[in-house]
């Protein structure tokens, strides 16, 4: 059940935050780092009209740590930060996976390593979706492509923290972030405020058995099982892989990439298609999970493969280990500190073409 | 007859679990937990609390006080709270910590959710020593003290000076109550009680934070006996660490 209202012209970042708001999230914890402001700032008027609550946190440390304070209490509540914001963010992360706390974490990566520049970059996808943290864990990773689908997303993503009691990070950028779109907003009407019920700490109302939201486990054989379930719990995601496939039906090349650069990609491969070139997009939403069995079925079918992305290779290991079986992926990096742009992308895909 | 006439005086507070402790003989974890579960049955706490949990010897709080607990990363436990008071606004929250976490790796956290006036309790059990690790210094390591990291004894011009904490919470403007206690002998152990109280009752009339601190004893990382550990704490830590009020805003009048 949905309700949607009129068309309104907004940034990624406000998208991000308005998509929060039409899911109920009740709890905001920010920090300000650039390319991201505009969701904190966003935040602390409408959050707040909205009957929830905002902090502006001492730290992302401390932002992260109040995220896992309010999901562990049952309540929908949400930070952002920019990349190395997110890697400060990476402890509480890994302690939401242990302790199977749901919230969401936007990343609006920004070009890295260390304070490395505040244009977009996709330096972060071995973070974002190996378990940045430390500890065997994963969590979720949505990777938005347009201002509407960040919308979308930021919506679905409440939704999986809670059904499957995890952290789920979207994954965006500084274009995504700052590129205003028309969206159509829409509300779900069916969200359940009280999904904790049966978990979340609320105390003992009512002389109920105590809870505990926790990560330790030291008695013999505990922190296996824990282990155990967690990795049972990500397997199971394995059916929720999501990607987007543009004119890939009789493609001799897919070109592989996602969010901005998957948006940029697609511009692309629609002009290779106007000269009559057979090249298809393959655009993974889910970064984690990775729509391996799509892009295997394509593999299957001959097609070769080119991974484009804004670092120097990273989600190609992924598209790799999908398809290694029967074919393999040509690599173009756009190094960050570089604005991309589609006719950037038309020479090593014509490259690829040409070596068939 | 003498059955009818006995009078029970003294027994375990029900929010206290009946199980036996972790602790090292003579360590003050269990009076803290004590005294605080005593005042769960007097304020009827229990069934209103959410507690956070930090790092080292205490973060097994949650086996012992029947209440609902969630765990936070070392130092953590004050962001961890707000998050939870904030998204749990009718529920008593509090975070229980050691010195080792709340005056080192924890120092942003505790300042910023004091300062911010955030409208829970901090109970501070400060034993000058990072117990569950093994003996470490802490920030609170007197000059002197001989730990596993400062074998010669803890030095002033290389290890700076222990923090109090009491005094600089006190500083802050969201501070509505801190105050000092000791666990070594009885009369302190009641005035400790008395101090956890009050700061109890700030939050529940939502005036601001609330924060205690709690002189303990090591026995095992002092490498004392337990009563050997009291007087240290009377000797050594209460003329460089004072007990009392600190601040209290209801006899100043009050803030918001």
């Amino acid at each position: 059940m949905t309700k949607t209202s009129e068309r309104i012209f907004v940034k990624g970042n406000e998208a991000i935050a308005r998509g929060a708001l039409a899911a109920k999230c009740k709890c905001f914890f920010g920090y300000p780092i650039t390319p991201q402001n505009d969701i904190p700032e966003f935040m602390s008027s409408e959050i707040i009209k909205a009957g929830g609550d905002f902090v502006q946190a001492e730290s992302e440390v401390a932002a992260a740590n109040m995220l896992l304070g309010a999901g562990a209490s049952g309540v929908r509540a949400m930070t952002s930060s920019s990349s190395p914001g997110i890697a400060l963010k990476q402890e509480a992360i890994s302690y939401m996976a242990g302790s199977e706390v749901p919230a969401v974490i936007v990343n609006m990566t920004r070009g890295g390593p260390g304070l490395g520049d505040i244009g977009p970059a996709q330096g972060d996808y071995y973070q974002s979706t190996r378990g940045g943290g430390h500890g065997d864990y994963r969590h979720f990773t949505l990777g938005p492509g347009t201002v509407q689908e960040a919308y979308d997303l930021t919506i679905r993503a409440f939704d999986i923290a809670f059904k499957y009691r995890t952290p789920v990070l979207i994954l965006g950028d500084a274009i995504l972030g700052q590129m205003k779109e028309p969206i159509v907003p829409w509300e779900p009407t069916d969200v359940d405020e009280d999904a904790g019920r049966d978990w979340a700490i609320t105390g003992r109302t009512g002389g109920r058995e105590k809870r505990l939201i926790k990560s330790l486990f030291l008695d013999e054989g505990a922190l296996a099982e824990q282990n155990k379930h967690l990795q049972a719990k990500y397997d199971s995601w394995k059916d929720l892989t999501e990607a987007e496939q543009f004119e890939t039906e009789d493609a001799d090349l897919i070109v592989c990439a996602y969010g901005s650069i998957g948006r940029i990609a697609k511009s692309a491969v629609r002009k290779f298609r106007k000269d009559g070139h057979k090249v298809g997009l393959f655009r993974p939403i889910t970064l984690y999970p990775f729509p391996s069995d799509e892009l295997k079925a394509l593999a299957e079918q001959g097609k070769r493969f080119l991974t484009i992305e804004h670092n120097l290779g990273q989600m190609v290991d992924d598209v790799r280990l999908a398809i290694r079986t029967v074919a393999d992926s040509d690599f173009y990096p756009i190094y960050p500190g570089n604005l991309p742009t589609p006719d950037e992308l038309e020479e090593p895909i014509l490259k690829c073409l040409e070596g068939k | 007859m003498t059955e009818m006439n006995e009078k029970l005086v003294f027994e375990r507070p029900r929010s206290v679990i009946d199980r036996p402790t972790h602790y090292c003989p003579g360590c003050h974890h269990g009076i803290a937990h004590r005294l605080i579960g005593e005042l769960f049955d007097e304020m009827g706490l229990a069934e209103n609390t959410l507690m956070v949990t930090s790092i080292g010897c205490s973060v097994f709080l949650y086996n012992y006080l029947n209440a609902d607990a969630v765990e936070a990363p070392h130092g953590r436990a004050p962001a961890v709270a707000t998050g939870v008071k904030r998204a749990r606004p009718d529920k008593f929250v509090f975070t229980y910590q050691g010195d080792g976490d709340l005056a080192s790796i924890g120092m942003a956290e505790i300042m910023h959710a004091a300062n911010r006036g955030e409208k829970m309790c901090v109970v501070f059990v400060n034993n000058t020593v990072y117990g569950m690790t093994g003996g470490q210094m802490a920030p609170t390591t007197m000059i002197g003290q001989i730990t596993t990291t400062t074998p010669a004894g803890r030095c002033q011009t290389h290890e700076g000076a222990p923090i109090r904490m009491t005094e600089i919470i006190a500083s802050l403007g969201g501070t509505a109550f801190a105050a000092r206690g000791a666990l070594n002998t009885v009369a302190n152990i009641k005035k400790a009680k008395k101090y956890l109280k009050k700061a109890f009752e700030f939050q529940l009339n939502n005036t601001g934070f609330g924060f205690v601190e709690l002189l303990s004893g090591c026995p095992t990382n002092w490498k004392m006996t337990p009563l050997a550990a009291n007087e240290r704490i009377a000797n050594e830590m209460i003329p460089y660490f004072p007990l009392g009020i600190y601040k209290d805003v209801s006899e100043e009048g009050g803030v918001c």
